[in-house]
């Protein structure tokens, strides 16, 4: 794979390169909590940032967007499908996690076409996380803390350089034209094996159990009293869903202009945790319980989405803990799930010997 | 070969309607209405019974429902079945024949009518149910020696809720189709069985074995219904129903009609007792 170094000094040359062929959307700070925005300066990027209050999935699935166009007075409809090209910089390797599983969904048949041409237009430039981003992230758990392969860029940051590999054509293309590229030198070699193993350690495991394990322990669980627990305590309020980095579960609603003859059919984010999400026209809810929603919750993000042995529809980014205002956090609930069921298995043991 | 109404391999939308039009409105009680829908030319449903489509209104928006015609009688038009219970239902209520209407599908899993071939077939259709069941009922009907017994067990909460109430006279009169009627609630013009669907099942006698059943209805019929037809000693994989779920879109997507792992739009809505039996919160 193909590394040049990128001097920081030049780092706003270059984005301002970028910002006459793109859009650029990059993480900004915002009163003490950082965000991902469209960022017209290079002066509002801030690459060592903390983790951002919504993950960058709202750049490719919008929290709200279009999807076709109609005018109702001439029975006319019109697919919206957005191609402009956007850079996406800074994206921590847990996020780009999230993203590869966007991507599987979004590409399963049939393809969605609007979530795939933003997609398709849509430049990765992730960095290296070199230290934990929050106190609730987990990553290093989830096997989510070295970038997967579908970065176009990625970024080490060595102190006064960048280490820059390149990762696709995209990618490439976002140097073309670029001249203050370095080659690296032996002495960038060594410091980027010095950086890379001393992050390791740096970053904490929390689970008390393996991220392979995780699809049978929510099997094993499914009866827990804990889902129960939760739903007393859980407010119902979706925040969970919203700032999570692999949920896309959608709604679909038409809007009409003020003249009533235009609108559009738009897509809006949704929430299993919402208490309309499962209920149907004639007032029936599948799931009626604040608990059901918990545990369906749990349970799609850590066995229904795993799609390989350590693979699961969690990146352990920790916004969910972050935002829950009772403090229902993925950590406490797995290893809650972990300690009860391991408690039981030990009695099964006992009884078995005796 | 007719092109298809919609083909999930197109480039342009997945959600983009077809712009159908109403060639006829049949009023089938107070609630509910029977729309012919005429597709544009040149198109075809290639629909299997028990899969549904997504109906919408420009500007007021989609719903999933099932589509209640025959394949054996869809020459470039289907038939749904549509109770008034929202803004969107409420509005294609008003729809007259000539007025557009947007289609997407057909989605998901019909039943396996091939399989059934040689089989005695019982409908247990309760309620709303009868909307879904009469596109293979009648099906059924058209490929008559492809089967065995047809029995009919239909249940309504009364009888101004009674649905395609002409057909029910037409099977009624049919020497090869036992039709049992019963109603929860009696008027005095009722002469018929009086009682939820399942006092229907003591009339009835099969040869489980060579019996598939296909149930539809509201939620809490099933456990019963299910009950009386494990208890005729049917299997579990030849009893169908159909289960109703909130979608919005239809391909697997949104969310919204996942049961644990399943999506109901693509892996269903037709499912065997054996394939959830073990699926909790299915039923």
């Amino acid at each position: 794979m193909t590394l040049k170094m990128l001097p920081k000094e030049v780092v706003s040359d270059w984005t301002e390169l970028i910002l006459s062929d793109y859009r650029l959307i990059a993480p900004q700070r915002v009163q003490d909590r950082y965000t991902f925005r469209e960022i017209d300066s290079a002066n509002q990027i801030e690459l060592d940032y903390g983790t951002t209050i919504l993950p960058p999935k709202k750049v490719l699935l919008p929290t709200h967007e279009d999807l076709i166009h109609f005018n109702v007075a001439e029975n006319l409809v019109e697919p919206v499908l957005e191609d402009f090209p956007v850079v996406i910089l800074g994206v921590h390797t847990c996020d780009m996690h999230a993203i590869s599983m966007l991507d599987a969904v979004f590409n399963q048949d049939p393809v969605d076409q609007h979530y795939l041409s933003r997609r398709r237009n849509t430049t990765l430039v992730s960095i290296e996380c070199l230290s934990p981003c929050s106190e609730h992230s987990f990553c290093k758990d989830m096997g989510t803390l070295s970038v997967p392969e579908e970065f176009d860029l990625h970024l080490t940051d060595l102190g006064s350089t960048y280490a820059v590999y390149i990762g696709s054509e995209k990618g490439k293309k976002l140097l073309d034209g670029f001249n203050y590229m370095l080659e690296p030198t032996s002495e960038d070699h060594n410091l980027i094996n010095r950086v890379m193993s001393k992050k390791w350690s740096s970053f904490p495991y929390r689970l008390d159990a393996d991220v392979t394990e995780l699809p049978s322990l929510m099997t094993l669980g499914f009866r827990s009293s804990l889902w129960d627990e939760l739903g007393e305590r859980c407010l119902g309020c979706g925040s969970c869903t919203i700032v999570c980095p692999t949920c896309y579960c959608f709604d679909v609603r038409d809007e009409v202009e003020f003249s009533l003859t235009t609108g559009e059919r738009a897509r809006v984010w949704d929430s299993c945790q919402l208490n309309q999400f499962a209920s149907v026209a004639g007032g029936h809810d599948f799931r009626p319980k604040q608990s059901d929603r918990q545990r369906h919750r749990f349970l799609r993000k850590y066995k229904y989405q795993s799609i390989a042995p350590g693979l699961v529809g969690c990146v352990g980014c920790g916004r969910c803990a972050e935002s829950c205002l009772v403090d229902i956090t993925p950590v406490g609930v797995l290893n809650q799930l972990f300690r009860r069921h391991s408690a039981a298995r030990k009695i099964r043991q006992e009884v078995l010997i005796q | 070969m007719s092109a298809q109404l919609y083909d999930t391999l197109q480039t342009k939308s997945i959600y983009l309607p077809t712009q159908a039009q109403i060639q006829d409105v049949r009023p089938l009680t107070e609630l509910e209405k029977l729309f012919t829908i005429a597709l544009p030319d040149g198109l075809s449903l290639n629909h299997k019974p028990g899969q549904f489509v997504q109906v919408s209104i420009l500007g007021m928006g989609e719903a999933p429902i099932s589509i209640s015609s025959s394949p054996s009688r869809s020459n470039g038009t289907l038939e749904v079945c549509i109770r008034r219970v929202g803004d969107l239902t409420n509005a294609i209520h008003r729809l007259e024949p000539g007025d557009p209407i947007g289609l997407r599908g057909p989605f998901g899993h019909g039943f396996p009518v091939e399989r059934m071939h040689g089989k005695d077939i019982l409908f247990a259709p309760g309620g709303l149910g009868l909307a879904p069941l009469r596109s293979l009922i009648n099906q059924v009907l058209d490929e008559r020696t492809n089967f065995g017994r047809v029995i009919i067990l239909y249940g309504a909460r009364n009888p101004a809720e009674l649905l395609f109430t002409d057909e029910l006279q037409e099977w009624d009169e049919r020497q090869d189709v036992e039709l049992h009627v019963a109603v929860d609630h009696a008027d005095e013009n009722w002469s018929g069985n009086t009682g939820v669907i399942t006092t229907l099942f003591p009339k009835i006698q099969v040869t489980a074995p060579n019996t598939v059943a296909i149930t539809c209805g509201p939620p809490v019929m099933y456990r019963f219904v299910l009950m009386e037809l494990l208890g005729l000693g049917i299997r579990d994989g030849n009893i169908w129903l159909s289960l109703e779920r909130r979608m919005k879109c239809g391909v697997g997507k949104c969310g919204h009609c996942q049961i644990n792992n399943v999506y109901v739009c693509q892996e269903g809505p037709s499912f065997s007792y054996a394939q959830i039996k073990r699926l909790e919160e299915a039923l």
